[in-house]
């Protein structure tokens, strides 16, 4: 490992090895705003789920890197990201988490904006005779494209299309999505919460089959015995993981939910669903579709890195904020169908109150190893971060995607190859 | 909301179990804070500050008493890394005014501050609480058949270590 010159080209880039990294890039806060500038400010940042900004109208506030921004829809049916900086003297022009507006007024000399950030209005207008052309000062607006409904923005103007961008991981967003039964997805509740380290050690987090058994035997130990048998992957050689290119990776958990088009039959229904499965039949729902419901209850099986800040998780979103080198925000964002059975809707809110959040039986027990790794971290800075799991038996799939089992650290390894690539480019 | 009365002898009574179970709750001795609930009890920790439906929306905490009880074992049982190395709380319960009383149950608002501790940082949660006491024979018998915790910063990122609100 080498001792870091920041003056140095590519000096960042060689912190990152095939199958380590240095330790201090969870605690270099230089190394984190080189992060904000190469990467979220580089590359596209998820931003929202469509269903957050259901019309015309819309919108949410969040950040892309450190900078707080507005994500509308717009009359015409377009999203916009604005960076939520009056253009007169910088106050913030929306201060609430989402809602519906016409547009946007400062609060501090009332300039207005359009949601797609036109300045619209400027009082007493007299002292500004040519000085000011409006269209000159629209909010500043990011690049903004979306795909199935997943919203992204980038500061790049530059970079690939959405899409290109995403490459092999949109089949895997197609799956995932088809726990919607056929219906729209829609997130019906956020669990919010922060834990003290740096966003990476998340990052790595989703695509670790490796720590499951271990750190979730609490909630192993409360859940009914089919619910724990799906997770029994550890020594399942079908469960593995692939990376996937551009960062991304998939660790597949559960094979059998990979897609839930495709069902064998031999997957019995939960008996605590009992109740739920008398309804649907009394709402006159057939016997197939009351079994897809049911399948779909627990998600698709896998979980879906897209670097640098989105996961499609089981069966909710992940999403995660850097907010220092040592503080994160992580967004687990739960979801159901728009449209379908609401008593499907609610059991998914109850299995996913179940694990996730400050409170749930999952989620605490993760942000108590991250806390640790950040504090450990700290000591001999330059000690490597292992992510060499499974290198040995790490083989090409039929697709051409680099393949381990769930437990090894590919995911990892994919996140690294993309975080060196982007911190070493001039 | 009726107004507060230290003459009435219902509330006095509900306030106590609030406040013990304050004290059981700091002390960590679960086993003994989840029998002071009725079988029907809900213990709620709602993320939507105005619904009062909890099942329709998502929230930090809704628990029946199969959830309870659930929640008391990964308390107790050593195999949960964060209960392990839980925060130490204080919590201060005041600021009570009362909705309803009657010989049966006592409605109450409180105003809660807790204080965390945990590997030299400090926490401060506030919250609103709402508890439903029911009275039984003797005080012994009294139960709690709601309590709802609203917590001032329930749509941000809550950080939790460990101890039950
Ligand atoms: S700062 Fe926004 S109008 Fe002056
Ligand atoms: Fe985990």
């Amino acid at each position: 490992m080498t001792t870091m010159d920041s003056t140095a080209p590519g000096a960042f880039g060689d912190l990152s090895e095939a199958d380590r990294i240095a330790g201090r890039v969870y605690t270099d806060p230089e190394i984190f705003d080189e992060e904000m500038k190469r990467i979220f400010y580089k590359t596209w940042v998820w931003v929202a789920h469509e269903s957050e900004i259901p019309e015309a109208g819309s919108f949410k506030t969040t950040h892309v890197g450190a900078e707080p921004v507005i994500v509308t829809r717009d009359r015409k049916d377009n999203f916009n990201t604005l960076v939520n900086r009056c253009r007169h003297r910088g106050a913030t022009v929306c201060d609430q988490r989402s809602g519906k507006a016409n547009g946007f007024t400062c609060p501090y000399h009332n300039w207005s904006y359009a949601l797609d950030g036109r300045l619209r209005g400027v009082p007493y207008p007299d002292g500004y005779e040519g000085v000011l052309d409006k269209k000159d000062f629209p909010l500043h607006t990011l690049r903004t494209e979306s795909y199935l409904g997943m919203i992204f923005a980038t500061f790049n103007q530059d970079i690939e299309p959405l899409e290109d961008f995403l490459g092999d991981a949109k089949i895997w967003m197609e799956r995932f999505l088809k726990q919607s039964n056929g219906f729209p997805t829609k997130v019906i509740g956020i669990h919010k919460f922060r834990f003290r380290g740096n966003w990476k050690i998340q990052l790595e987090n989703t695509t670790d089959g490796y720590h499951f058994p271990m750190v979730h035997k609490s909630w192993m130990a409360s859940v009914d015995a089919e619910t724990a048998d799906m997770m029994s992957f550890m020594d399942d050689p079908k469960s593995v993981t692939h990376a996937l290119g551009n960062g991304h990776s998939v660790a597949i958990m559960a094979h059998s939910h990979v897609d839930l088009d495709i069902d064998d039959g031999t997957e019995e229904i939960q008996p605590r669903f009992a109740h739920l499965v008398e309804e649907l039949e009394a709402a006159g729902e057939s016997p197939e579709r009351i079994r897809r419901y049911m399948r779909s209850m627990h998600g698709c099986g896998f979980n879906l890195n897209m670097f640098p800040n989105a996961a499609m998780s089981s069966s909710f979103f992940r999403i995660l904020v850097p907010i220092s080198v040592d503080q994160t925000e992580v967004w687990h964002m739960a979801i159901g169908m728009d449209g379908g059975p609401e008593s499907v809707n609610r059991e998914r809110l109850r299995i996913h109150e179940h694990f996730q959040g400050p409170f749930g039986f999952g989620s605490p027990d993760d942000a108590e190893g991250w806390d640790r790794v950040q504090l450990g971290a700290a000591g001999q800075p330059d000690m490597p971060i292992m992510v060499n799991r499974g290198l040995g038996r790490e083989h090409l799939s039929d697709e051409g995607w680099p393949t381990s089992h769930v437990t090894d650290e590919t995911g990892m390894r994919e996140s690294y190859k993309m975080w060196k690539k982007m911190m070493s480019d001039d | 909301m009726t107004d507060l009365s230290f003459t009435d002898p219902r509330v006095l009574r509900a306030i106590e179990l609030i406040w013990r179970e304050a004290a059981l709750l700091d002390a960590k001795d679960y086993r003994t804070w989840e029998a002071m609930y009725a079988d029907d009890a809900k213990y709620v920790i709602p993320i939507d500050p105005d619904t009062d439906d909890f099942d329709a929306s998502l929230n930090m905490v809704n628990d029946d008493k199969r959830m309870r009880g659930l929640r008391v074992q990964r308390m107790m049982q050593g195999y949960s890394q964060s209960a392990v190395a839980a925060a130490r709380t204080v919590r201060i319960v005041s600021r009570f005014t009362v909705d309803e009383a009657s010989d049966a149950s006592v409605t109450i608002r409180s105003a809660q501050i807790l204080n965390a501790f945990k590997r030299q940082t400090f926490t401060t949660i506030g919250a609103e609480m709402v508890h439903v006491v029911r009275f039984g024979e003797t005080t012994a018998d009294d139960q709690i058949a709601l309590k709802v915790v609203r917590l001032v910063d329930s749509e941000d990122a809550v950080s939790a270590s460990g101890y039950l609100l």
